[in-house]
């Protein structure tokens, strides 16, 4: 019923609308105004362009200067990218106001005039070569700097990194540290089952025992870390905003990112005066719909306190003891597991 | 006829041969063959354009369904209900997979169905035949065939919006394995089959009309109409055509491989996949492999969207501030220098997913060169407007926005290009920021300055000025309100295609600029209303179109009114000159169009004009023959 009242309504607004609407357009034919080649919009329209300009820069600078940005990078890289973005964006502003400025000012100034004739001028090679040369050595500074160090952030890990592994799935992300051996375990995607979700190779693999999954990422300050990343099921994208870290994760083809972060958890804390700050890791790839609930928490710790967490995890193998035994390995021994 | 009917009567039809019993009355066609199964140009033009405005209108209601969800993210969505039905869960929500639907189907439908077929069907349809002086397209049926190909495609695609799983959710770049695996995502189940099998008619269509559209440019000009006297329009269209004929069919082969992959237990894309408590057979595939194939479209599909309304600006640019347009040779030189880098940039999409970071480096270095010719063509429209004499008619306006937004948009593509920034900005509304200034706002308004500019010639009416002021105001405004607050949105590192960010402390903030945004793109689209309206009353009642309305150079403001079948009812004009005379020292007018000869322009011509009097009478003399023994 109130849908059938809000057609009629709409229709009769419509038809009310167009019936003014052509009474107008009539109105105009009879008192000739379309005979003039423009009419006093012109004028309007060209002023409105400069009231735009005016407008639009003023909200935009004033808008730019109170937005709430990310706080500033805590990792080393980090903090060379985004200066990088602010120079660059610099730049474009610049370019992007002053052609602003002649694009809304002509309009308004070099408005149709019924005694003038717009100036004859076809072309001007120098004017052409100058304004191809200036965008092209901007472009070739940019991509120099930018070269450089997407070279450096790309480099393979230093030897020294700590490494764990990122495992996306639908719809978390599972984390695995190389225990005390320090070596990640090798795995298999035909071991993957409710148990053992991150496919896991014991059987093939002696590494995998002191492997430990824990629920939230430690890494320590100041230490390079580095990242080996895979994907179970579809395409996710490690994306830790604070670190300037993004890297996808593909089924079936291992990625890798390292970096070195610079502020641990609590410094954040004190910086941002927030006692709740955490870093968060979030997915960037659209993976189904628990794409935007895939968080997990990560905490910097100074190195003294990483590495005793390190040592207080319990290897995953023995927190699984019965799956292990079902395996009925032969050459193993599950006493071994306590030591 | 009624009072109406004002025409005015310009300089140019005296030129034109008004034959009006002219001999093609007596192939009077049927109905169906005429307007449905037409094979004429002009017709075909307008189907591809109001196929294009009903889907602009479904995608645009789309993007406000999910700015809903976005902006108001506590809000009871229960009025939906008798349109969305179930896709409305019971708490008055947004269902999360249907979300996801309507930002893949709202990318598809604004990409492909509006601003390729939409934008390229109607205006190289329409514009190439008239424009260069062809009776029609080279090859009428095939013309028609593309038009039904998408006719074919766009059903399918619009079924796919209704079925009980819902249409495809993977993004408009339906990376598998997400795509792949209909145990993955509701929407990559019988939605997804539906998308692929209609762009895989959507691909046939488009490529029978670029091969048309190329083969009558180079081969149906008129007499005097060299390469280097096109408006750059026809150049637009053309090179759009070649980019499509080279990068579609790969897509068609990627859409091909992942068929196999879904159907019939290939693994192309597939490799080590364990899912919904099955480890899959699937092994030795590549989930990169699609990318690359996707992008080897994907980013020359952003220059098929843009050449098109730029090629439109410029006609429209040069026309209307009365003045040539500044720099036509270094113009067709941009675009082809755009034509050729735009195949050699696609993987700065893929910056961090794992591909080598050589090619990184490279695919960084070919982007920002790109940057180059996109500048040279900005500052040409600016000059353009240096000293003109600028018309303000509704297209100019939609131009200069146009201009407005491919600069505001393309400067920020100079730091999404650089590997080292992407790879905090990529997959972040920063991206969502950029591309819809620079791609999707820059093609609409290109589109809707050409249905502005070449209304009077594809109805034979005026659509209402004022009207047209006021939809240009509000939309202007209302585009850089919904897409310029993105950047921020964007640099706080934001991500896309998400359903909500509360989840996150990261992402928290700009609950009111994300409300702001909804608010915009609310009215935005409802100020299309005003052009609707505009349009369909104007079709039927607008004022009686004069011929040369703007006062334009090219050839179809030669033809009659409505330009029946052939489009010329005697011969079609020579051309003499460019289309760009506008103002020209000593000119009785301020335009002098093609099909005038030098030697009527003595008092006009500059020095080295002065050996083309001569020239030009031979030349007439020559079609004067040339007419004579083929006519009919
Ligand atoms: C009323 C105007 C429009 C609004 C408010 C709008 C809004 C949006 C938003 C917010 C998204 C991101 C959604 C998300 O990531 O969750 C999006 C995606 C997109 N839009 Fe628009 N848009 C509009 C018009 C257009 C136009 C004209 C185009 C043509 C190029 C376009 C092309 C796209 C594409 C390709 C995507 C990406 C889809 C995907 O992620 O798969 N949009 N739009
Ligand atoms: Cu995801
Ligand atoms: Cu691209």
């Amino acid at each position: 019923m109130t849908s059938l009242l809000i057609i009629t309504g709409t229709i009769l607004i419509i038809a009310l609308f167009a019936l003014v609407y052509r009474i107008l357009a009539l109105v105009n034919i009879a008192k000739g105004t379309h005979e003039k080649r423009v009419g006093f919009s012109n004028t309007v329209n060209g002023f409105l362009f400069i009231v735009f300009f005016i407008v639009g820069f003023g909200a935009f600078f004033w808008y730019s200067g109170k937005a709430e940005y990310l706080p500033p990078p805590s990792s080393e890289h980090g903090v060379i990218t985004d200066n990088l973005f602010w120079v660059t964006t610099a730049i474009i502003t610049v370019a992007f106001v002053l052609t602003h400025i002649l694009l809304f000012f002509f309009p308004y100034w070099f408005r149709f005039r019924e005694d003038r004739k717009a100036y004859w001028y076809p072309d001007n090679t120098k004017l052409e070569l100058l304004w191809t040369a200036i965008p092209g050595v901007v472009m070739a500074l940019l991509v120099i700097t930018g070269l450089i160090e997407w070279t450096k952030i790309t480099a393979p890990a230093p030897e020294d990194s700590v490494q764990f592994e990122i495992v996306g799935k639908q719809f978390n992300w599972m984390v695995r540290y190389p225990g005390k051996d320090g070596k990640l375990g090798k795995y298999d995607y035909t071991k993957i089952d409710g148990t053992n979700q991150l496919g896991m190779d014991f059987a093939n693999d002696k590494a995998n025992f002191d492997d430990f999954i824990p629920r939230e990422i430690h890494i320590p300050k100041g230490k390079p870390v580095k990242l080996n990343i895979r994907a179970r099921d579809v395409l996710h994208s490690v994306y830790m905003p604070h670190f300037r870290v993004k890297m996808d994760a593909v089924p079936g083809m291992p990625t890798t990112f390292w970096f070195i972060p610079t502020k641990t958890t609590a410094e954040m804390r004190k910086e941002l005066n927030n006692d709740k700050f955490n870093y968060e890791m979030a997915c960037t790839e659209v993976c189904g719909n628990g794409h935007f609930a895939m968080r997990m928490v990560i905490v910097v710790d100074e190195p003294e306190e990483f590495n005793k967490w390190v040592t207080e995890q319990e290897p995953w193998a023995s927190q699984n003891k019965d799956y292990i035994s079902s395996l009925k390995l032969k050459d193993f021994n599950l006493a071994d597991l306590e030591k | 006829m009624s009072v109406v009917d004002t025409q005015l009567h310009t300089s140019v039809d005296s030129h034109v041969h008004h034959d009006e019993h002219h001999d093609h009355e007596h192939h009077e066609q049927s109905f169906i063959r005429k307007y449905i199964f037409s094979e004429d140009h002009k017709i075909i033009a307008k189907q591809f354009l109001i196929t294009g405005i009903f889907w602009a209108i479904i995608g645009g209601v789309f993007s406000v369904i999910f700015r809903l969800q976005l902006g108001f993210p506590e809000a009871n969505l229960e009025i939906l209900r008798p349109i969305l039905g179930g896709w409305i869960t019971e708490q008055g929500k947004l269902d999360q997979n249907f979300y996801l639907a309507l930002v893949t189907m709202h990318g598809t439908i604004m990409v492909f169905f509006v601003l390729t077929a939409g934008l390229s069907g109607t205006f190289s349809n329409f514009l190439i035949p008239l424009q260069i002086g062809a009776r029609d397209m080279a090859s009428g049926f095939l013309n028609m065939l593309s038009y039904w190909f998408f006719f074919a495609s766009s059903v399918v695609m619009f079924a796919s919006i209704f079925i009980e799983t819902g249409p495809a959710a993977g993004g408009w770049v339906i990376y598998p394995p997400l795509s792949a695996l209909p145990q993955a995502s509701l929407g990559s189940g019988l939605g997804m089959t539906m998308w692929l099998i209609s762009m895989a008619l959507f691909i046939v269509g488009s490529l029978l009309g670029s091969i048309n559209y190329v083969t009558t440019v180079i081969n149906l000009r008129t007499r005097g109409m060299s390469m280097w006297r096109l408006p750059l329009t026809v150049w637009a269209f053309f090179l759009t055509a070649v980019i499509g004929i080279l990068s579609f069919p790969v897509l068609f082969s990627a859409a091909l491989l992942l068929i196999f992959d879904r159907s019939f237990g290939t693994s192309f894309y597939l490799d080590q996949i364990y899912i919904d408590g099955e480890a899959l057979h699937h092994s030795g595939g590549s989930a990169l492999l699609f990318q690359h194939l996707f992008w080897f479209l994907g980013h020359p599909e952003v220059y098929i969207v843009l050449l098109p309304a730029l090629g439109i600006t410029s006609e429209i640019i040069a026309t209307n501030a009365r003045k040539p347009i500044f720099g036509y040779s270094a113009m067709v030189i941009s675009m082809l220098a755009i034509t050729f880098i735009s195949f050699i940039v696609w993987a700065h999409h893929m910056f961090v997913t794992g591909m080598n970071p050589f090619l990184g480096s490279v695919f960084m270095l070919l982007t920002l060169i790109i940057a180059v010719p996109s500048a040279v063509k900005s500052f040409n429209y600016i000059t353009t407007l240096w000293r003109g004499n600028i018309v303000f008619t509704p297209a100019m306006l939609f131009s200069i926005g146009l201009v407005s937004f491919f600069i505001s948009g393309g400067v920020t593509g100079i730091a999404l290009g650089n590997s080292a920034i992407d790879i905090q900005l990529h997959d972040t509304y920063f991206v969502v920021a950029h591309f819809h200034l620079v791609m999707g706002s820059a093609s609409f308004f290109g589109m809707l300055a050409g249905i502005y500019h070449w209304f009077p010639k594809m109805f034979g009416r005026m659509m209402d000025d004022k009207l047209g002021y006021v939809h240009f105001w509000i939309t202007f405004v209302g585009v850089y309100f919904v897409f310029f607050p993105m950047h921020y949105i964007g640099i706080a590192g934001f991500p896309r295609r998400y359903y909500s960010w509360t989840n996150f402390d990261a992402f928290s903030s700009y609950a009111d600029l994300n409300m702001l945004i909804s608010i915009a793109a609310i009215i935005t689209l409802s100020a299309q209303f005003i052009f609707l309206f505009n349009f369909f009353y104007s079709i039927f009642y607008g004022r009686l179109a004069p011929l040369n309305p703007w006062r334009s150079n090219t050839l179809e403001w030669t033809t009659p009114r409505l330009p029946g079948h052939g489009n010329w009812p005697g011969k079609i004009p020579t051309v003499y000159r460019w289309p760009y005379d506008y103002s020209k020292p000593n000119a009785k007018e301020d335009f002098i169009p093609q099909h005038i000869p030098h030697y009527e322009t003595v008092e006009s011509n500059l020095e080295h004009e002065k050996v083309l009097e001569e020239y030009d009478r031979e030349l007439a003399k020559e079609s004067e023959i040339h007419v004579s023994s083929h006519s009919h």
